[in-house]
């Protein structure tokens, strides 16, 4: 069902982890539906990506593309990173079945979520960058166990 | 991946018993007549078949000429549920079954729906025992049928069928039952739990795939399903498959033989993969009845990770399971039979469902144990919502 290069993303997902005091942080998706995927961006002055790591809670695809969307962020300037589609996701890993193209369309939105906050809070607009719609994930009908 | 693999997915489908396959094997290739030609070659063929529907009808404390053979479970419960609604028609167009149905009865309700048929579908407690109130309250005049599974497929919840075929029979309607997870499991009596028509599938329990048959009580007025020949009392025309039949009479023989002791071997290893479980990872639950269980259903939510990253990282460890129904899986909307026992979203995308027979081992659930602790421990450390879950409890 997955390409080779997406099962060595899911087996071997590169950029797992968070980066404390990030410079953008991004979280996008929805638990109704199975993905969430989290994205920190380390930014530095001259406005390269440093380090870009992730968290995702979703199938063997969420993890892959997020996976991808990392490696390919990775020590690019936030106009590179802006050029980093879904499609170019998909095309690194050699392809997503049908019902999994959703998964890369999070990766593009979470690392343009990250983005967002980083302009936010540093005062800048980034061109081409939209608001990424609202994060629903939190707590609809938590329950603890 | 090392070694043979670790089956848990018995509810799925089975490995076809060594003795099921040699009743099977004359049917091809020596006694391989069709059973309604009149010489030899075809009486040969035609006695394997009435020799598995006996066998079949003693196993439910039927007659023999109440057993129809099917291709499945699913063409079973399509039977049973069309044919029904068009008989009885004239006296209603009303239909009860229950949320957590397999996919064969619920889409084929909506298909009836879709042709003037109202259905009601009644809700499931917590557990997902259907409430035999809101049943009672659901019956109507022109109620014409109650379909409620024998045992769920995902997880393993045993329902009240004998509580429901008396209702069923004091307010004189049908009462058909799924029983394809049940049957060969569990001791059935159609007449003791008043059920009018049960379907059964033989690949659920070491026998052939493409086999399963549907019992319906004599004087029900079902009509034919696939017109043609004069093949199953003329309801159901085409030439039998005949090893499949004679295969599927092996398996009920085999599985009815050692039912108690299998279905205790089972229990044994279902109980002490549960236990191990429980004890080793934290923030799960199971999900299903705990007394009210089929003996070979363990089925686990895990909080903060998804079913398909279990799924696949537990293949790589050699370990098949399912997440949710193997029917479901296709769809990326989570199990409609852990939605309605009230599991929210993200915990029904985290469930793991492992159906074992009576030929794993403990050794074989130690082994499975170790291998959910690591990779739900590896899937957490990756998932936001368990970063969220952490820092949460650290506040």
């Amino acid at each position: 069902m997955y390409s080779e290069k997406v099962m060595d993303h899911f087996q071997n997902p590169r950029n797992v982890g968070e980066i404390e005091d990030a410079s953008g942080v991004g979280t996008v998706g929805n638990a109704k539906c199975g993905d969430i995927m989290r994205i920190y961006l380390d930014i530095d002055g001259d406005g390269i990506i440093r380090d870009c790591k992730f968290k995702t809670f979703g199938c063997g695809a969420a993890v892959a593309t997020s996976s991808m969307a990392t490696e390919l962020v990775k020590g690019k300037s936030i106009e590179e990173a802006m050029k980093v589609t879904n499609k170019a996701v998909m095309e690194a890993l050699d392809g997503l079945p049908p019902v999994k193209v959703h998964c890369s369309l999070l990766a593009e939105e979470a690392i343009h979520a990250a983005l967002w906050d980083y302009a936010e809070k540093h005062g800048i607009k980034i061109e081409g960058l939209k608001e990424p719609k609202a994060d629903i994930h939190e707590g609809e009908g938590q329950e603890e166990y | 991946m090392k070694g043979n693999p670790i089956y848990l997915d018995n509810a799925a489908t089975t490995k076809t018993a060594p003795e099921v396959v040699e009743a099977m094997l004359p049917y091809f290739t020596e006694q391989y007549g069709n059973p309604s030609s009149i010489y030899a070659l075809g009486s040969a063929a035609k006695e394997a078949v009435n020799r598995a529907r006996k066998i079949i009808a003693s196993t439910l404390g039927a007659q023999a000429n109440e057993i129809y053979f099917t291709a499945g479970g699913s063409e079973a419960d399509n039977w049973a549920l069309v044919a029904a609604a068009e008989a009885y028609a004239p006296k209603g167009r009303h239909i009860i079954t229950s949320k957590i149905e397999h996919h064969a009865v619920l889409h084929t309700c909506e298909y009836l729906e879709k042709r003037g048929y109202e259905v009601t579908y009644v809700d499931v407690d917590e557990h997902g025992i259907v409430k035999l109130e809101d049943l009672k309250h659901a019956i109507r005049p022109d109620t014409i049928l109650i379909s409620v599974m024998f045992a769920n497929n995902e997880i393993g919840t045993i329902q009240p069928i004998k509580e429901i075929g008396a209702l069923a029979k004091e307010h004189g309607i049908l009462f058909h039952t799924d029983a394809v997870q049940a049957y060969a499991h569990l001791p059935i009596h159609v007449d003791e739990m008043n059920i009018d028509m049960l379907s059964a599938s033989g690949h659920k329990f070491h026998g052939p795939k493409g086999i399963g048959f549907l019992y319906i009580r004599t004087g029900l007025k079902i009509r034919s399903f696939l017109h043609g020949g004069q093949q199953e009392r003329g309801r159901r025309a085409g030439t039998e498959n005949v090893p499949g039949i004679a295969g599927l009479g092996r398996a009920a023989e085999l599985a009815f033989e050692k039912l108690g002791e299998n279905a205790e071997k089972e229990r044994a290893l279902r109980d002490y993969l549960i236990e191990k479980i429980e004890k080793e990872i934290p923030h799960c639950r199971l999900n299903g009845d705990r007394e009210q269980r089929l003996s070979n259903n363990v089925n686990y939510s895990f909080r903060f990770v998804e079913g398909e990253s279990l799924l696949i990282m537990l293949d790589m460890k050699g370990i098949c399971a399912s997440s949710g129904s193997a029917c479901t899986s296709g769809s990326l909307d989570p199990s409609h039979v852990l939605l309605a026992i009230g599991l929210p979203h993200e915990t029904a995308h985290g469930s793991l469902r492992m159906t074992v027979s009576a030929e794993n081992t403990m050794e074989e659930m130690d082994r499975t144990a170790e291998a959910i602790k690591e990779t739900v421990g590896r899937l957490r450390e990756m998932s936001p919502l368990y970063e969220d879950f952490i820092k949460k409890e650290k506040l």
